[in-house]
């Protein structure tokens, strides 16, 4: 009997055993050497070609932002009836992208998911970024970006008192929370890191600048004991983030009276799209990071095989929500959200291809013949969304770091162009067609968005560049060598099934 | 690693909290002071191009507002009188004085005298004189004392906050309609004021508009 139960356990853990998290027997030593080195040698000829480009198109950014401020938001191309365009949609498009540096370093340390180690850290910096991005536009498109302290609760000689019912305000608390508590998440993360950096120092300055940063950590019991708590209060913290911010996002949508907007659907429909987006980001970055650095035994094939299953997930999420959108206009019976859906988003040219169908035929020539002015950009949504990631159900490409980038790519524009259907078709078409109107951007909208993708890009560099863009320590804690019971087998009699598999 | 920092930096985060405490501190309470109409505004009295006094006319002389002012009664603007009006008297009185060289260059010239502006609400404000002259706000509410100025000054702050405190509880302002020019009018009690206030309030129907498109039209 006790034999039987035995081998049963055996074979469980057999089946259990998972690949190491960081391969081919590293050291604890090589690892610090490792993620250190790369702040510490000289910045490499592509480290100054693409920190150059970068910061160009983060001038370009800000020269168009101050063109903007000095101007008056009339030099974009938003017109009545489409009164937000390329600016919120940029907006959303950033701060989601933030959610997956949250999930992976709240939600996976909560989950006690190991395999979250060695991509926390930049992730998080990722969503730093991405939130200053997002930050950007709500600032900038209320006009006079100088009577945006109105948007405090401050008593004033105005009398001015903030509208707690709207949730454009909550908004500006759920963005502005998200980005404190990420930033003091991601710097107590780093503390042991800075100490490592700063001990390592071997010039003054650095040894100043790190000594500073590194709040006089000696990696001490006491520290370690309250560095834990810390992070596990602010993990507790971070975690509700993880789904609060992008659903009063989703509020500014939703609350509203406009078809299209004017769904219960929105928050979940917007956390697992941000989600979704943020893990492409993720690995849009860390993939020619890793590839750079050399860094295959840190992040490894496994690490990107189970992010892509996320995408997948999350992506099959976005699509049912896609889908049952349509169900809803069809069921709420309003005849207005039904246009939206199907004569300012759904119907294409290609349409009329299928006008040979019994039963439907005629309403699909008529459809095809009379398309939604932005099918194009519905269509592409759905290709970029739903259709490019199934193809991570496929091993293949979830192991192919070039397939994982492209695709990733893909649902990165999906995902912008996800919130420019909702924003831009919605409101093409108002209530009253005399005020029907299309949007077109102008140089300025173009310059602006693109530039942004040079201040992300520039302040990730320079984060790669000064920091350690992998947790030194944590990573330190997954290996073999950091269990307790390492090298003590001979004590035990383990069964030659556990000999050799990772702990 | 040897010890970089010296022992007193220990203190130095410690400090710096202090410092930036005390720091915000005074920044905040200097703004909340000085940055506000109350204190920018109040007080504000220009030179003028000719030394009219509201003391001799309005007060010594008892000349009605409205002699000047002819349009406050039923004009969203309240006119500053042209040279005309000034000269039905002063081409008889005090016609030579040198401080009514202004008045009657403009006289002769056809230019209107320069007034310098005192009283501004901002382009973005609809203000009626008319509407509140009308219904029981004295011209006292708004320009303060100005029949005993010898030259006009800003007596009161013009912020939204100070809008409001009268759109809010007009009752406490709402004054005879007799009275509304007498700026030497006042009520017997507070009491009085709130009482007679609220019947005004009632008897017109005096709604004051406390959302943003009352004024921000």
């Amino acid at each position: 009997m006790a034999d039987a139960i035995m081998q049963s356990r055996e074979a469980a853990e057999q089946r259990i055993t998972r690949a190491p998290l960081v391969t081919n027997n590293r050291s604890m030593a090589w690892i610090t050497d490792h993620v250190a080195s790369v702040t510490e040698k000289k910045a490499p000829a592509w480290w100054w070609v693409l920190f150059t480009i970068s910061s160009a198109l983060a001038v370009c950014s800000v020269l168009c932002i101050g063109y903007l401020i000095s101007t008056g938001v009339g030099v974009w191309g938003l017109n009545h009836p489409v009164g937000w365009a390329w600016d919120i949609t940029n907006f959303v498009f950033w701060i989601g992208i933030g959610h997956a540096g949250t999930l992976i370093s709240a939600i996976l340390f909560l989950t006690r998911q190991k395999w979250r180690t060695s991509i926390n850290r930049a992730a998080e910096a990722m969503t730093l970024f991405a939130v200053v991005c997002a930050g950007i536009f709500p600032l900038i498109h209320v006009g006079r970006i100088w009577m945006v302290w109105f948007l405090a609760p401050v008593p004033n000689s105005n009398a001015i008192w903030q509208n707690f019912r709207s949730p454009l305000l909550w908004d500006v608390f759920a963005v502005s929370t998200y980005f404190t508590v990420s930033i003091l998440f991601w710097y107590t993360g780093l503390v042991p890191d800075l100490a490592t950096l700063r001990d390592r120092a071997k010039t003054k300055l650095r040894k100043f600048i790190y000594g500073i940063a590194a709040l006089g950590w000696r990696g001490g019991n006491r520290q370690w004991k309250h560095y834990e708590m810390a992070y596990l209060i602010l993990a507790g913290l971070s975690t509700p983030l993880v789904l609060s911010v992008h659903s009063v996002v989703s509020f500014d949508f939703a609350t509203s009276v406009i078809p299209g907007w004017h769904t219960t659907i929105f928050p979940p429909y917007f956390v697992a799209g941000a989600i979704f987006g943020g893990f492409a980001m993720v690995l849009t970055i860390m993939l020619p990071a890793r590839a750079i650095f050399g860094l295959h035994d840190l992040i490894t094939d496994d690490h990107v095989d189970k992010m892509c299953k996320i995408i997948v997930l999350t992506g099959s999420i976005v699509g049912y929500a896609y889908a049952m959108e349509f169900f809803i206009a069809w069921y709420s019976g309003n005849p207005y959200e039904r246009y939206v859906f199907v004569h300012n988003r759904l119907a294409a040219p290609f349409f009329s291809w299928f006008s040979w169908v019994p039963g439907i035929g005629p309403q699909m020539a008529e459809l095809g013949a009379n398309p939604a002015p932005y099918w194009w950009a519905y269509w592409s949504m759905i290709f970029c969304n739903v259709v490019a990631p199934q193809l991570f159900w496929s091993r293949y490409f979830r192991r192919h770091a070039i397939w994982v980038f492209i695709i990733c790519n893909f649902v990165n524009a999906g995902m912008w162009f996800e919130r420019f259907v909702i924003i831009v078709t919605s409101l093409h078409r108002d209530f009253l067609p005399s005020s029907w109107n299309m949007f077109h951007p102008t140089w300025v909208d173009i310059w602006t968005f693109t530039g942004t993708f040079g201040i992300f890009l520039a302040l990730f560099l320079l984060f790669i560049r000064w920091l350690p863009m992998i947790c030194i320590f944590e990573v330190k804690a997954v290996l073999p060598e950091a269990d307790p019971h390492h090298g003590h087998d001979d004590h035990h009699e383990e069964p030659a099934a556990l000999k050799g598999a990772a702990h | 690693m040897a010890n970089f920092f010296p022992r007193w930096a220990n203190w130095i985060p410690l400090k710096l909290l202090l410092i930036v405490m005390v720091l915000g501190a005074v920044v905040t309470g200097g703004i909340w002071y000085y940055f506000t109409p109350k204190y920018t505004n109040v007080g504000y009295m220009p030179a003028q191009p000719a030394p009219f006094s509201h003391a001799i006319h309005a007060e010594q002389l008892g000349m009605d507002c409205r002699y000047c002012h002819s349009h406050v009664e039923v004009a969203g603007h309240s006119n500053v009188p042209s040279t005309q009006t000034c000269m039905s008297c002063h081409s008889q009185i005090k016609a030579q004085s040198p401080k009514l060289a202004a008045v009657r260059a403009s006289w002769e010239t056809g230019t209107p005298v320069q007034w310098v502006r005192i009283h501004k609400a901002p382009d973005y404000v609809y203000f009626n004189h008319a509407v509140h002259v009308n219904r029981g706000i004295s011209c006292h509410s708004c320009h303060g004392q100005i029949n005993e100025m010898p030259v006009v000054y800003q007596a009161q702050p013009l912020s939204m906050a100070w809008c409001l405190e009268c759109h809010r509880e007009p009752e406490k302002f709402l004054r005879p309609p007799s009275e509304i020019y007498n700026l030497n009018w006042r009520p017997a009690s507070a009491q009085e004021q709130l009482a007679m206030g609220a019947q005004y309030k009632k008897e017109w129907n005096v709604n004051p508009p406390v959302t943003c498109g009352g004024c921000h039209r």
